[in-house]
């Protein structure tokens, strides 16, 4: 069992990053899931608010490809 | 380390591999030369992704025909949907930004979608694509906000239907998030565009096991719908998120 340390600490924070990933996952899910639920309660004002709807969507996404960012750095920087 | 991870894994190939920046002509790498300058793999796909733009918006519309014929149509499908984007959710005087947003859209889909074609490169996968993109807009809005708006673009940051004592906080915070739009916004597009064709690979990878290589193709044959999906929806919300922006330079009051 040889190694180096620095390895082993970045996978694990690579690990650490993919949790992240799935919290966002979370975050994306709230928003799809409350927009259904509104949605369902008063079809008519729904299409109007798609683009609210995508603008959610990316800011819940984009801090979940940061986290995924950080695990590939660590991997391969 | 790249050498044991390949042993390690079992892999054959690196899933990272395909974002690797290849000159056309002459060969570059070997020896650090400031002044080699050569056309890229990526210079060529993001060409190639405008010479896809000429033919559907100039080649296909030429006739100007009532009844449409299939480009035309697509054409006028695209220009229509962003047309009413841009009313919807940047206000309707910004009408006359409209061809720089249609611009954008329409750069990132193409490329987005020529990614995906197997062996070719995928501009958008760089950060360094990604940031020309969102820098550009960033900065095109600051200054657009600050001519016509003048001072009172300040008040972007600065409440004033907040108490008192707390507008220096929000002011802080909003400062900071401010800041952090073009990060983000070039991020998000590069980063979904990469993990989404990183994790095609790594699926590609499993084929080279026998006993799963059935599913392994089953998986990239999903993923590879769903990045169908992703390279419409991110180019979108690029563009969408640019129209949020630019209603902040217009109407810095709301």
């Amino acid at each position: 069992m040889e190694g180096n340390i620095g390895e082993l600490g970045s996978a694990i924070g690579a690990g650490l990053a993919a949790i992240g990933s799935g919290l966002a996952a979370v975050g994306v899910g709230n928003v799809a899931a409350n927009y259904l639920a509104g949605a369902l309660r008063n079809p008519s004002a729904a299409a109007s608010q798609t683009a609210t709807l995508f603008i959610g969507l990316a800011f819940a996404e984009a801090l979940g490809i940061f986290a995924f960012l950080v695990a590939l750095l660590l991997l391969f920087v | 380390m790249e050498e044991t991870a390949h042993e390690a894994v079992g892999l054959t190939f690196h899933p990272l591999d395909q974002f690797q920046l290849s000159p056309l002509f002459g060969a570059g790498g070997a020896d650090y030369n400031p002044w080699f300058f050569s056309l890229t793999n990526a210079t060529l796909w993001m060409a190639i992704s405008v010479l896809g733009i000429f033919l559907l918006f100039v080649t296909a519309t030429r006739s100007r025909s009532i009844i449409p014929t299939r480009g035309q149509s697509v054409a006028e499908l695209i220009y229509g949907f962003i047309r009413k984007m841009v009313d919807d959710v940047a206000g309707h005087d910004a009408g006359r930004f409209f061809p720089l947003i249609l611009t954008l859209f329409l750069f990132i889909l193409f490329t987005n979608f020529f990614g995906l074609l197997p062996m070719s490169f995928t501009a958008t996968s760089h950060i360094a694509v990604t940031a020309v993109l969102g820098f550009g807009v960033f900065i095109f809005v600051t200054v657009l906000g600050f001519v016509l708006n003048g001072k009172k673009f300040l008040g972007l940051f600065w409440m004033t239907d907040a108490p008192l004592f707390l507008r220096p906080i929000i002011a802080v915070i909003e400062l900071i998030s401010y800041f952090v739009r073009p990060v983000s916004h070039s991020i998000r597009l590069a980063g979904n565009v990469m993990a989404g064709h990183t994790v095609i690979k790594v699926f590609a990878g499993f084929a080279q096991v026998a006993a799963i290589s059935p599913f392994a193709i089953l998986g990239v044959a999903a993923i590879y719908g769903i990045e169908i999906l992703v390279a419409a929806i991110q180019a979108y919300v690029f563009t969408i998120l640019t129209c949020v922006y630019l209603k902040d330079a217009l109407h810095p009051g709301h």
